[in-house]
Formats: C-alpha cells, structure tokens, sequence
C-alpha cells in the first residue's frame, strides 16, 4: 500500500490522479489551500473506493508549515511512500507582461514555492532512502513564447530543478518523474478556445499513473507532445521569435 | 440587462473569470442558441460564477434534455458536471448524499459492485443527479417506485444571491416541492440526498411478448405489472390500421443472485463492460425516412417474435442499450430531432393513445419506434409522470412538424394529460399551463424565491412558465 501525499489536491488532474492512486489501495492525504474543498474530495475518494483519505491545509507559499505539514501528514498516514507536486497557477499573460508584482507572484507560485517544498520533501523521502515525487509541469516549460513566458519559465524552471534533483538523488532509492502536460480540459483552460488537442483530466491522470508505475522519469502527457514539442524546440529562434501563440 | 453587455466582455477577460461562450443545445440538437458558459469545479467558484454571470441563469448538468430545457441564449449557462463529489454514504441504510453533477454512470461503476442502485434510472447513464431532480426523471420501474424524487431526503438548493437552503419534506418544503420537476428555474441544486436501492445482481429476468394490438398491451400492463418492477412496451407507430399499437412489451425484475451464477457464471454483481462506439459524424438526412423506419420496426417486431421469451440480461443493456452508441443523437442529421412524450389519464389512455397513433399515421410523418409504459403516483408540482399511460416519439426535426405536435398536444389536453416539458421544444405556452394544474402554485412560490426571476432558461421563456402575470395560467377555453 502507498501511502502519498498530494499537494493542491484540489486540482482537478490531482483528484483524478488520486483516484488512480486509490483505486490501487493507496492511502492519501489530500492538501490544498482550501480545506473544506480538500475535505469534499476527501470524502469523495473515500467513496469511491479509497481506504484511508485524510485532508488538511496548505500554502504553498506559506514556507514556515512545509515541514511540518510533511510530517503531519506521514503520521496520519503512517508514513510516506510519495509525493505529487499538483499545484500551480496559469495566470493572466496580459496582466504578466505588464505588471511586475503580477509576474513575481506567478513565478513565485509556480516555481519558488515548489523548488521550496520539494527541498524538504527530497529531504525527507532521502533520509528513509525511498519513495517517489510525482512533479506535475507543462510543455509551456519547454520553450519562451510570447503567449505565456512568465509561466512557461517558472515551469521551465520547474522542470531544470526537478532534473537537478533527480540527479542528485539518483541513488538514493528514490523516484522522481517529471510530467510535462499538453493541454488539459481544466478551469486553467476553460474559456481559452477548445482545441482538439486538449485531454480530460482523467484520461491525463491514466497517463501520469501509468508512467509512474512503469517508473518513467520523464513523460509527456498526452504522449504525443513529445514530438510536437520537439518540433517547436527545434525552430529556429530568429524565426520563432515573431510566432505569436 | 446583460444579454448585449454581455456579448462586450472580450473573450480573454471572461475566460479569466473562468467563463466561455459557447452554442449550445439539448440532445435533440434543435433549437440551438449561445451562452455564456461557466464550469465551477469549487463551491466558491459556483458562487462567483452565479455573482459574476450575465443573467438570467440557468445551472446544467450533461444536456441530455432533447429541447430546450437546459439552453439559455443570451444569458449564461453554469455547467455543473465538475461539481461531482460524492459526500457521504451510509451503507446500512443506502443513503448517499453528493453533489448536483455526479452522473448515475458514476453511481453504476461505484455502487452496482457493492449491491446498490439508483431508485430510478433513465434511459441514458449520462444524466446528472440535478438534472434527474429537476426535471423529476422517471423510470421503467415508474408503476411501483414512481419517479426519481419520491427517493429525494434532502437537497440543498443556491438561491439567486448566492444563499444556501435546506429543502426536505419538512423544512422548506414549499420549495422542496417547487424544485423536484421544477427545470431548475427555482435556484441552483447543489447537493442531493437519496435513498439507493440493494440489489442481489447486475442481471435482470425478463419476459417479452409480441402483442399485436393496443388492447392487448394494456391488458398486459395491468395483469403484469404487479409482479415485475420493470416494465416497457416497444410500439411500432407505423403499423397499419388493422394492427394499430402492436408492441413489444418487456418485463423484468432483478434477477436472484444464484440464478445468475448458475446461468451466467462469474460474480452476480460485476457486469463486464463493453466498448463505447462513437458515431464521428452526422448522419444525411435521407438514412432516416418512412421507408427505412417502417423496415427498421417490423424487422424489429419479427425477431422479437421469433426470439425466446425469458432471458436474463446485464442492466447495462436492459437499462442503457442506447448509451453504447456515444453519440446516437447525431443519427437524425443536422437538423435535428425532438420527441413528444405525453401521458394520458388511465380512464382516458386507450382512445387517447389510438387519437394520437391515428394522427401520426394521416400526418405521414415518421416516428421512429415510441415508448409506451404505465405510470404511477406524481410527485412534485410540475412533476411530469402521472397516474396514466405514457408515450414517446422521437422525430426528425422537418416542415410540417410544429402542425403535427401541436395537434397531438391538443388531443393530450383533451384527454387530460400532459407533456414532458425535458424533451419539448416546440409546444404552445397556453397549451402548457393548462395541461399542468399546480403551474399558478408553483409560480408564486418560484417568485417568492427568486423576485428578480434571475433563473431562467429558453424553454421557460418560451413556455412563459414563471411570468408576473398570476392571470396568465388561468383556464382558457379548450
């Protein structure tokens, strides 16, 4: 059994995920900055099939309660085997590109915070030499775009310090994936124009469960992002430049 | 205001706010209009999207009423399926309190495999909880379990400020009874409890019969129904004078669990799940016509003649056999479809049914195979089902249609009956009001819970359900 904890698992790719997660057996502890949605999940997983499902509050930026939150959360659920990292803020690219605290706060949510709680997590999973950090990213990682560098950097950012940490813990027992997610049909995208391309939330959450099962350290969701990825990577930046997405 | 503001939100700012505007339809895929569109996946978003959209509103869940029940063009629309939590559960009793948009395909994967099922179910696994309520479904267990709301306990209710109610029998109960069938112009349904039903199996014992006339089929209803819980009759509509209302009626109970172990092997609750076919585009409009609808039915009516007559079947095909076929709406092409569902008073329900089977056969439009079933109490004030017979029609939608409904809702009206207001798209206000008795009742309490009438959805407005005017529902001549 698996005992795992999930930050901002209120989102709607973490409850779908923790649902793969208890539908194996796995015990949860839901955290997120609202902890009554995080107590309806709860119940929901709970339900649905779940055995243990405990919940409680969390603020990513709130650094002085990470520790502690870890630890709380391993003595309700008897342990901890893993982590998912599942929060994370698209924003307002217009207000980004215009309003430096707008751009700080977006960059520090999305990357300081997580660099910050992924320290004392590694930490932790390190002292007991196993266990596993799910990271959830995005392809806007990949690549600065007009439409959305500020995010995309912070999870570019996201993604070079979860390759820095996986090396640094390459033998320590301990497995850390990074996931790079396409397009997903969650309120971070509602409204933005519906594309072919975007996935539910549960068929992304069966993507993410499955690379974590085969151990996978990095994978693209919906796989066929790579390619596409690779494509827009390999344009070459003088051109690229004037792309306006 | 808003309809016009509205259309003067740029689409990045209402996308920030967690909104789209979108073209909508029923099922039926006709009338279609747009809408704002807002999908709150959190109670606090639920109340800002109601704070925030353009009014007036209306709460939807998986759209599968035919018409325009669940489509507000120029207003906003909240899509609730994201709100799909399932609170809690007690297994002693089968109580099961969750959010407005857990679907009952949702409720079959969790609880058919720990010997629950909904009280009522629909024709379709993908309907809503709130859009079971609202619109008080009904199934084929209607005769002795009535429909979807008499299993309701408790539900919780948001009110056009945002405000939060408790609706049961006891308390509030005026708006307890407005709400169940009331199309959810009485406020957002947040949370529902009801009451889920044990079973043994997920297989059903049925028993059909090929009758060849009306007489016959609601002879069978009568001298059947007592001992089965499902019950349904297939009419062949286009069946000639002589053999008018031939049908196939299908009765079943849940079957015992050793029966099924012996006859099916495996566990008596697992159903194995079949892939879903997802029809990629739209059918031409010649593909469904007289002729092939004629062949289509007496093909139908023959095999069944022929085929044995006690089997035992998974619910998933007793209950859902349309839902393998994703989206079999688009069957009917572009244009559209609709269907008229009456129900007649017992007393008056044989001649009714052959007045309106008469009228489809002189109109030469075709109907696809109609729905014939017994009915038993009613529940809420705008509750369709009624102690009588119901009958289901689905048509293409095409010229000559409006004419036709409107003559068959007549010959409803005068039998006493009504029409199902969740698969209507084209019938007449006065019409209406007539054929629903409680509708001044309802109006008054509908007002006193929302003065401004900030729900509202087309079918509303068309129907003129919640008009000011007290005078408006008055009896007109018939």
């Amino acid at each position: 059994m698996k005992r795992v904890l999930f930050l901002g698992a209120t989102s709607s790719i973490a409850r779908a995920l923790a649902l793969c997660f208890a539908r194996d057996g796995a015990a949860l502890y839901l955290a997120a900055r609202d902890a009554d949605e995080a107590a309806r999940v709860a119940a929901d997983l709970n339900i649905r099939g779940a055995g243990l499902v405990r919940s409680g509050s969390f603020e990513a930026t709130g650094y002085a309660r990470h520790t502690e939150l870890i630890s709380h959360a391993a003595r309700e659920l008897g342990g901890l085997d893993g982590v998912a990292l599942c929060f994370g803020t698209l924003g307002e690219h217009f207000n980004a590109a215009r309003d430096a605290a707008y751009a700080r706060d977006l960059v520090t949510e999305n990357f300081t915070a997580a660099a910050s709680i992924l320290t004392e997590v590694a930490n932790y999973l390190g002292i007991q030499r196993s266990g596993f950090i799910i990271v959830l990213g995005s392809v806007a990682g990949e690549r600065g775009r007009a439409g959305n560098y500020v995010y995309g950097s912070a999870k570019g950012g996201l993604a070079l310090f979860t390759q820095g940490l996986r090396a640094h813990m390459a033998r320590s027992g301990v497995h850390i994936m990074t996931v790079k997610l396409g397009l997903v049909d969650t309120p971070m995208t509602y409204g933005r124009g519906r594309s072919l391309l975007a996935v539910s939330p549960t068929t992304a959450a069966r993507g993410i469960y499955s690379a974590w099962r085969r151990r996978a350290e990095v994978v693209y969701v919906p796989w066929f992002w790579r390619p596409v990825m690779a494509v827009v990577r390999a344009i070459p930046e003088r051109i690229f430049k004037y792309a306006r997405f | 205001m808003s309809a016009e503001l509205a259309q003067h939100i740029p689409p990045r700012e209402l996308a920030e706010r967690g909104a789209s505007r979108l073209t909508v339809t029923g099922w039926g895929r006709y009338p279609r209009s747009t809408a704002q569109v807002w999908r709150p996946e959190k109670l606090s978003a639920l109340s800002a999207a109601l704070a925030n959209a353009s009014k007036p509103v209306l709460a939807r869940g998986l759209g599968r009423a035919y018409g325009d029940a669940a489509i507000n063009g120029g207003g906003s629309l909240i899509d609730l399926t994201r709100l799909n939590r399932m609170l809690a559960f007690d297994s002693q009793s089968g109580v099961l309190r969750c959010e407005a948009g857990v679907s009952f395909a949702e409720l079959l994967q969790t609880f058919v495999p720990r010997g629950f099922f909904p009280p009522v179910t629909p024709g379709t696994k993908f309907v809503t909880l709130g859009g079971a309520l609202a619109a008080d479904i009904h199934g084929k267990n209607h005769h002795r379990d009535s429909s979807f709301s008499k299993h309701v306990v408790e539900f919780a209710l948001m009110g056009p400020r945002g405000e939060i109610k408790r609706c049961s029998r006891q308390e509030n109960s005026d708006l307890f009874w407005a709400t169940l069938g009331g199309m959810g112009l009485t406020g957002v349904i947040l949370e529902i409890e009801f009451k889920l039903k044990r079973i043994e199996s997920a297989y059903l014992e049925c028993e059909s019969f090929a009758l060849p006339s009306i007489d016959h089929v609601l002879e069978t209803f009568a001298e059947h129904d007592q001992r089965y819980q499902f019950s349904v009759a297939w009419v062949d509509c286009a069946a000639g004078p002589r053999n008018l209302g031939r049908s196939i009626a299908m009765f079943a109970n849940f079957a015992p669990a050793d029966r099924v172990r012996r006859f099916i092997g495996g566990h008596p609750l697992i159903v194995e799940q079949r892939r879903r076919l997802n029809l990629p585009f739209d059918l031409p409009q010649f593909v469904l016509n007289p002729w092939t609808m004629r062949s289509f039915s007496a093909l139908y009516h023959l095999l069944h003649r022929r085929g044995e007559r006690r089997r035992i079947v998974d619910l998933e095909q007793f209950f859902y056999p349309l839902d393998r076929l994703g989206n079999w709406n688009r069957l009917y092409g572009r244009r559209g479809f609709t269907q008229h569902q009456c129900v007649m008073p017992v007393a008056e329900g044989r001649d009714g049914l052959i007045e309106t089977m008469e009228e489809l056969r002189r109109s030469r439009i075709p109907a696809s195979l109609a729905v014939l079933k017994r009915f038993g109490e009613q529940q809420g004030m705008l509750s369709f089902p009624m102690p009588g017979y119901t009958l289901a029609m689905d048509f293409a939608v095409q010229t000559g249609l409006a004419e036709l409904l409107n003559r068959l809702d007549r010959i409803v009206l005068k039998r006493g009956g009504r029409i199902y207001l969740a698969k209507d798209a084209f019938a007449q206000a006065e019409l209406v009001h007539q054929m629903y008795p409680n509708l001044a009742q309802w109006r008054a309490i509908k007002l006193s819970a929302d003065p401004d009438r900030i729900f509202s959805s087309q079918l509303s407005r068309r129907l003129n359900l919640d008009s000011g005017r007290a005078d408006a529902c008055g009896a007109l001549p018939r």
